[in-house]
C-alpha cells in the first residue's frame, strides 16, 4: 500500500515543528531554511499552510535533470542522489510547484523524499495537520476528490481552503 | 519499425528511451556526433572545476543502459540525408536505413571572425573535449579572457573562477546576460563579479588575438578600447547556431533552426526534429523560436518520439526559462521576462543586498519573471506562468509586494476555482499513452 503525506492546513498553528524536524532529520541541524517542508504564513489572515513535494507523477524535476540525479523509487518517491547532483538548479525552476530548492551549503538541491517512509514532519506535528496515511486513491480519482473538496470549501468555508492530499506514486 | 536518431544529447536520448517504451520491438539507432558516451553539456562547467569527474557528465550513469534498452549507439557525423530513399549517410560513407528519423543534432558554437581566433589557446567551451583542453590551460592564477557574458559565458565564468583563474570578461552588449535578464539584474551580476575580482568589460569587442610576448602568457588579446590583455587561455562563448549543415538538399526546411509543425515533424516526410536544432513553439508567444534549454530538449524529444511511433501528441509550446549561478549569486528568468507589450510590472529591488524580483503581468495573468538572489520556491513562477492561472485579487497584491509569491501561489494554484482536472492544462509530455494529449495538473 502506498502512503502519502496528507495535509490539513486548517489544523496548522504555524508552530514550524515540522520544519525543525525535517531540517534535523535531513541536514542534521535546526535550520528551517533547509527544511523540505515549509509552512507558508498568510500574514493578514493568521493562516498557515504546510507545503511540500507531492511526488507528482509527471516528475518535472526528474525530466529536467541533465545527469539523471533524480530517480523514482518503488514507492513513487522522487529522490535526489547527492553523489550525482551537480547543483545546476534546473530542477528548481522546472518544478511548477516550487518544491525543489537549492542548498547553497552543499551545492546540491533538496526535496522531500518522505524520509524513506517515515516522515519526520508528520511525527513532529502536534496537531495532526500533517499525517502520513495510506494513499487510498491514485491519480485522477484523487484529483477529482480534491477538486470537489476545494469547490466545497469555496462554497461553504470561504475561498481557497487548501486541503490537498499529497500522495506518493500518484498524480498531483 | 526502424528508428534512427541523429544526436545523443538530452533530446536524442529521451527520444530513444521513449520509443523503446512505446515500441518494445522496434530497431532504434542513436547516433552521437562525438566519440563519447551520451553526455550533458550543461554538466561541463562542473567537470571543469572538479565537482564531478567525466562520468558525472553522462546523461545516464549506467554504461550498459543503452544495451539494456536495446538501443544501438553509434558515434559519427551524418554527411547527408536522402529523404526519398529514407537513408542517411555517415561521413565515413556507410548508409543507415530508417522508417522514421529524428534530427536532434543540437547546436554548434559560433567562432567570431576575429584575427587570431585560430591560435592555440583559443577555445570554445562546448564539447567534453573542449572542457579537457580548458582543464589543461586554466590553471590557478592563469590569466584568462572570456569572450561573451551571455548565459553560457556566465556559467563558464563560474567554473573558471572556481579554478582560481584571473578572469577578464569581454562582452559586446551593455550588460551581462542581456538576453536573459534586464539592466537591473545584469548590472547586479556585473557588480557582483567585479566585487569577486573579475574584470567585466561591457560594450567591448575583441579586435584581435596575437601571440604573446616571449616569456609571458601565450596570447595577447586586443580590445576595441585599444588595450591589450595577456592571456594563457581565451574562451569564446559568443553564441551558438543550430547544427543543420548536413541537411542542405534534403528537403528539410531550415530557417534559423529546423522548421517543425505542432507535432515536431519537419517539411520532409517521416523526419522529425527536436531540441536545440529546431524551432519549436514558444509557449509565451505562440511563435516558433529556438529555446535552447535542457527542459525543452527533453520535452521535444519525448513528444517527437511519441509522434514518430504514431501516438499523435501535439506540442503546445515550451516555456523559456533559465537559472544561472554566477559565483554564488543565483538568478533566474522565465517566460516574457522583458514584459508584455501591454502589461504591468511588480518590482522588488535591493541593490546593496543583491536581491531582485520582477513580475510581469498581462491582464491578471503572470507572463514573465526575473529573480536575483532568491532561490526558494522559484519553480512556482514557472507553474503560474505555464498554467496561465488568473491571479485575480492577487495581481495587485503581487504588484505591490512580489515577495508574496508563495501566498499567491497557494491561494491561486491550489484554491478552488482553478484546481483539479478542470484547471488550465499544463503541457507536459507524458510517459503513459492514450490520454490524447496534455495531462492534468
Amino acid at each position: 500500500m502506498l502512503k502519502a503525506l496528507v495535509i490539513d492546513a486548517g489544523k496548522c498553528t504555524g508552530c514550524k515543528q515540522c520544519e525543525m524536524a525535517c531540517s534535523l532529520e535531513n541536514e542534521g541541524e535546526f535550520n528551517v531554511a533547509k527544511s523540505r517542508i515549509r509552512v507558508f504564513d498568510f500574514h493578514t489572515e493568521a493562516r498557515f499552510v504546510p507545503y511540500t513535494c507531492t511526488q507528482c507523477a509527471e516528475a518535472w524535476c526528474q525530466q529536467a535533470c541533465p545527469v539523471n540525479a533524480i530517480t523514482t523509487d518503488s514507492m513513487g518517491v522522487k529522490i535526489v542522489h547527492d553523489n550525482l547532483c551537480v547543483g545546476c538548479k534546473v530542477c528548481t525552476i522546472a518544478c511548477p510547484f516550487g518544491t525543489v530548492n537549492y542548498n547553497a551549503s552543499t551545492g546540491k538541491v533538496i526535496k522531500c523524499d518522505l524520509c524513506g517512509g517515515k516522515p519526520a514532519c508528520s511525527d513532529a506535528c502536534p496537531t495532526g495537520a500533517i499525517t502520513f496515511q495510506d494513499a487510498e486513491q491514485g491519480g485522477f480519482d484523487k484529483m477529482k476528490v480534491w477538486a470537489a473538496q476545494s469547490a466545497n470549501a469555496a462554497t461553504h468555508e470561504g475561498p481557497n481552503t487548501p486541503k490537498a492530499s499529497q500522495a506518493s506514486g500518484s498524480g498531483h | 519499425m526502424k528508428y534512427a536518431i541523429l544526436g545523443a544529447g538530452p533530446a536524442g536520448v529521451t527520444a530513444a528511451e521513449t520509443l523503446r517504451n512505446v515500441d518494445p520491438e522496434a530497431s532504434i539507432t542513436l547516433v552521437g556526433g562525438e566519440p563519447e558516451p551520451p553526455y550533458s553539456r550543461m554538466a561541463l562547467p562542473y567537470f571543469i572545476y572538479g565537482k564531478i569527474d567525466e562520468g558525472g557528465t553522462h546523461l545516464r550513469q549506467d554504461p550498459l543502459h543503452y544495451n539494456r534498452e536495446n538501443i544501438r549507439y553509434l558515434t559519427g557525423r551524418c554527411g547527408g540525408i536522402d529523404a526519398q530513399a529514407k537513408r542517411l549517410y555517415m561521413s565515413g560513407g556507410e548508409a543507415l536505413e530508417y522508417d522514421k528519423l529524428l534530427i536532434a543534432t543540437g547546436a554548434n558554437p559560433i567562432m567570431p571572425p576575429i584575427p587570431g581566433a585560430h591560435l592555440e589557446g583559443v577555445e570554445t567551451c562546448w564539447t567534453l573535449d573542449d572542457a579537457r583542453n580548458i582543464l589543461k590551460l586554466a590553471e590557478k592564477g592563469s590569466p584568462v579572457v572570456l569572450v561573451g557574458a551571455g548565459f553560457i559565458g556566465s556559467i563558464i565564468l563560474e567554473a573558471l573562477y572556481l579554478r582560481g583563474c584571473d578572469i577578464t570578461v569581454v562582452e559586446l552588449a551593455p550588460r551581462m546576460v542581456a538576453r536573459m535578464m534586464d539592466e537591473t539584474a545584469g548590472g547586479m551580476l556585473g557588480r557582483w563579479c567585479e566585487a569577486k575580482g573579475v574584470r567585466v568589460l561591457t560594450r567591448t569587442r575583441v579586435a584581435s588575438i596575437k601571440q604573446g610576448a616571449e616569456g609571458g602568457p601565450r596570447l595577447s588579446v586586443g580590445l576595441s578600447s585599444g588595450i591589450n590583455i595577456p592571456a594563457d587561455l581565451v574562451v569564446m562563448a559568443v553564441g551558438v547556431r543550430s547544427n543543420t549543415g548536413f541537411l542542405v538538399g534534403s528537403g528539410v526546411k531550415v530557417n534559423t533552426g529546423i522548421a517543425v509543425d505542432d507535432y515536431l515533424q519537419t517539411t520532409a516526410p517521416d523526419i522529425y526534429a527536436a531540441g536545440d536544432c529546431c524551432e519549436g513553439v514558444d509557449l509565451s508567444t505562440g511563435k516558433p523560436d529556438m529555446l535552447a534549454i535542457q527542459p525543452v530538449a527533453v520535452e521535444h524529444g519525448r513528444i517527437a518520439a511519441l509522434n514518430m511511433a504514431g501516438h499523435k501528441h501535439r506540442h503546445r509550446g515550451s516555456l523559456n526559462m533559465n537559472v544561472l549561478d554566477t559565483i554564488g549569486l543565483i538568478s533566474s528568468s522565465f517566460g516574457l521576462w522583458q514584459g508584455a507589450q501591454v502589461g504591468e510590472t511588480g518590482k522588488l529591488v535591493d541593490e546593496g543586498g543583491y536581491k531582485y524580483m520582477k513580475l510581469e503581468f498581462e491582464g491578471d495573468k503572470l507572463v514573465g519573471a526575473q529573480c536575483v538572489g532568491m532561490t526558494d520556491h522559484v519553480g512556482m513562477l514557472r507553474g503560474l506562468i505555464q498554467t496561465g492561472f488568473r491571479m485575480g485579487e492577487w495581481k495587485d497584491k503581487l504588484l505591490a509586494a512580489p515577495e508574496r509569491l508563495r501566498e499567491a501561489y497557494i491561494s491561486v494554484a491550489q484554491g478552488a476555482p482553478n484546481a483539479g482536472p478542470m484547471a488550465p492544462h499544463v503541457n507536459t509530455p507524458r510517459a503513459g499513452l492514450g490520454h490524447g494529449g496534455a495531462s492534468g495538473h
